[in-house]
């Protein structure tokens, strides 16, 4: 397909209408919606997403730093993280650390790879002397809202929604003005400041046109990232949760799920294994555009006021 | 002193499991500053979870020099309008012609401000691109584009007496437009996730017309000899008014949101601007009709303007940067639904004519 096609159509596709349209995509669309799963309680913190989406994306180096903080040397997503592991470490059962919880019945057992092994650290005490101690590892990445913040508030059109219904920027077109920056309620998109311009993930926009997965879902050795049409994801989830709470780890929760929640729901979701703000998210993210119908109304108020209260100081007595 | 012995068996009488603390930086207290899963509890804040402190949203990356700027310096052009063109009907002509003048200049400066912080100044073209409701900068653009040729016409005309008709009708123009410049920046800034912003949309187009009133009023004040600057004092009381009692309110409606306009560097500055406010509208009510006064309390009447948009701008970065502005009014929300949901649930329980869960219902 053209590009000048999609970029044609692009300001028009999601404008409008205050905060795009209902289910996040494009009316025309020949493609289902797609997405992303993370599914955190199967991540390892290898990484192997970070540096498939730099290498594919060919994204520059976001500082070789320790954050003295933990595992965790990107600290955030931004201009050249695209996608970023978080590590939390907490004081907390180890139990969901244990490989092959949560299962589903008769799938295959865990294949034996031969590697030379050890006894898991903590196997020879006992339950009571282990200490409690467990690793949250969760690869966070643009969300594609379905009512996206920065799409809406883009005064250029740069930013527009894909017929996948993902959310991306031309970078021809951004003029760097910034908006998108502080609108974002994730802290996703930024400006990368020797460019000028703003960048984030784009859901491997080029690979997916191709009929390939994003680098960093090909690359995720534990399917942790998973890609796929949202539907089929969000069925998915689902039965992953219920069979994480069948396993006693009533801690997972799904985020970004939800269709009626303050963004219209994601396209790329999450499960968590605590609330949303351990691992940096907000806890209930609202596209601010919501809000925008009555912010003009507010606003055009405003301006009537200020021209009556103006003419008012022409009336009355010349002196 | 050691209590392990290492022996060809391993490592005996070791406890790291027990004694070493979780957390790789445990050791370097100081260095860290905050368990991530531990809430942060601190005296007087409310509690909440977050990533190692790390804010929730990215950091505004506008220019406080420029954005901030290009609040002031657009309200005042928008205001000097309006007032230059009610001073032209009503024959105040040394009313109305420092305010063309300060309608032209000042737009210029925000339009310099504005492209000067795009990251690709070239490509300023770009705004005039695609109409958007839904972006208030687009919106702006617009505006902005229709404004500035006007405030222009209105003042190039005065300057040099060239076709005056079309001079006042530009300046007529650059009046109908003036409001909409001055408040158009409110949904600017609160159509973002940033807390001290967004809670604020109600009440910050009535802060920014009356910070605009106030500071085209006071350079109506500090420009205009006093016996045709009466106008210019009535809007700069009636703005230094609306703004202050807009603040008040807003202030108290946001609740913990409102903190950064009372502390640190955006409160100093939002004291400043009420200290300068309220003396620049005092000088105009009771010596408006001295000619030092008058100066005096005009300027008072910009400065203060000028420091309530730093002080806005400020507020809405500190609380951007700060994650509790994001995560404590987020959660309270979900748990106010939760229990809403609870409640609701055992009103529809209770008022259910099904005697109870275990009973199965025929319908
Ligand atoms: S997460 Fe932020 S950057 Fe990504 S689509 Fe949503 S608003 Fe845009
Ligand atoms: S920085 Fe670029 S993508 Fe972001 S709102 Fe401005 S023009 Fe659009």
């Amino acid at each position: 397909m053209a590009l000048d096609e999609r970029r044609a159509a692009a300001p028009g596709t999601d404008s409008g209408s205050g905060v795009g349209t209902p289910d996040g995509m494009p009316a025309d669309s020949p493609h289902p919606r797609m997405g992303f799963f993370t599914d955190t309680s199967v991540c390892i913190g290898c990484k192997a997403c970070e540096v498939a989406c730099k290498e594919w994306n060919a994204v520059p180096e976001d500082g070789l730093n320790f954050t003295a903080m933990s595992f965790d040397n990107s600290g955030g997503l931004g201009a050249d993280t695209w996608r970023h592991v978080a590590f939390i470490e907490q004081r907390a059962s180890v139990g969901v650390q244990e490989s092959g919880v949560g299962r589903p019945d008769g799938a295959a057992a865990p294949v034996d790879l031969g590697m030379p092994s050890f006894d898991k650290p903590g196997d020879a005490a006992g339950a009571d002397e282990r200490g409690e101690f467990r690793w949250l590892m969760s690869s966070d990445v643009c969300k594609h809202c379905t009512h996206a913040a920065c799409l809406d508030v883009c005064p250029t059109g740069a930013l527009f929604r894909t017929e996948f219904g993902t959310v991306v920027v031309q970078e021809d077109i951004c003029n760097g003005c910034g908006y998108c920056v502080p609108a974002c309620p994730y802290g996703v998109i930024d400006k990368r400041e020797d460019d000028g311009r703003v960048w984030k993930c784009t859901l491997c926009y080029d690979r997916l046109g191709e009929g390939l997965e994003p680098a960093c879902a090909k690359a995720c050795p534990t399917d942790s990232i998973q890609f796929g049409e949202l539907d089929e994801l969000r069925a998915r989830a689902d039965e992953r949760v219920r069979h994480l709470h069948e396993a006693g780890i009533d801690s997972a929760r799904l985020y970004g799920r939800d269709p009626d929640d303050g963004v219209g729901g994601d396209g790329a979701f999450f499960l968590l294994l605590d609330e949303p703000e351990v691992y940096g998210l907000p806890p209930d993210p609202v596209v601010t555009t919501r809000d925008l119908p009555s912010m003009w109304r507010h606003a055009g108020a405003a301006a009537a006021v200020l021209l009556a209260g103006i003419t008012a100081t022409f009336l009355g007595r010349r002196r | 002193m050691s209590t392990s012995d290492v022996t060809r068996e391993g490592i005996r009488g070791a406890h790291p499991g027990r004694e070493a603390l979780t957390g790789a930086v445990s050791t370097l207290d100081g260095h860290r500053r905050d368990h991530p899963s531990r809430r942060r509890v601190r005296r007087g804040e409310p509690e909440f979870r977050s990533y190692y402190d790390k804010p929730v949203l990215n950091q505004i990356v506008w220019e406080p020099r420029d954005i901030a700027g290009y609040l002031f310096l657009g309200g005042l052009a928008g205001a000097s309008s309006v007032l230059a063109a009610g001073a032209d009907l009503t024959d105040r002509p040394d009313l109305a012609r420092p305010l063309k003048y300060t309608a032209l200049g000042a737009i210029t400066g925000s339009v310099a401000a504005l492209v000067n912080d795009l990251g690709r100044p070239a490509r300023f073209v770009n705004m005039l691109r695609v109409l958007k409701w839904t972006s208030p900068m687009s919106v702006g653009s617009w505006i902005l584009a229709a404004y500035g040729p006007l405030a222009g016409a209105a003042a190039v005309s005065q300057a040099t007496g060239i076709l005056p008709g079309l001079g006042r009708t530009a300046a007529v123009g650059a009046a109908a437009l003036g409001p909409a410049v001055a408040a158009y920046t409110a949904p600017l800034i609160c159509d973002t996730a940033v807390p001290a912003w967004h809670e604020g949309y109600r009440e910050m187009p009535f802060v920014f017309v009356g910070s605009a009133a106030a500071a085209a009023g006071g350079m109506g004040m500090a420009t205009a000899p006093v016996e045709q600057a009466a106008p210019a004092r009535r809007a700069a009381v009636l703005g230094s008014v609306l703004e202050t009692a807009a603040l008040w309110r807003m202030e108290h409606r946001m609740g913990m949101v409102a903190k950064p306009y009372r502390e640190g560097r955006s409160g100093g500055l939002m004291r400043a601007a009420k200290i300068l406010t309220v003396a620049g509208a005092a000088g105009a009510l009771l010596g408006g009709r001295n000619r030092a006064v008058s100066a005096v309390a005009g300027a008072a009447l910009l400065a203060g303007s000028a420091c309530t948009r730093f002080g806005v701008f400020s507020a809405g970065v500190a609380s951007a940067a700060d994650p509790k502005y994001t995560v404590v009014p987020q959660r309270q929300r979900l748990e106010e639904r939760k229990t809403d949901a609870a409640i609701s649930a055992a009103k529809a329980a209770a008022s259910s004519p099904s005697p109870g869960p275990e009973e199965p219902s025929d319908s």
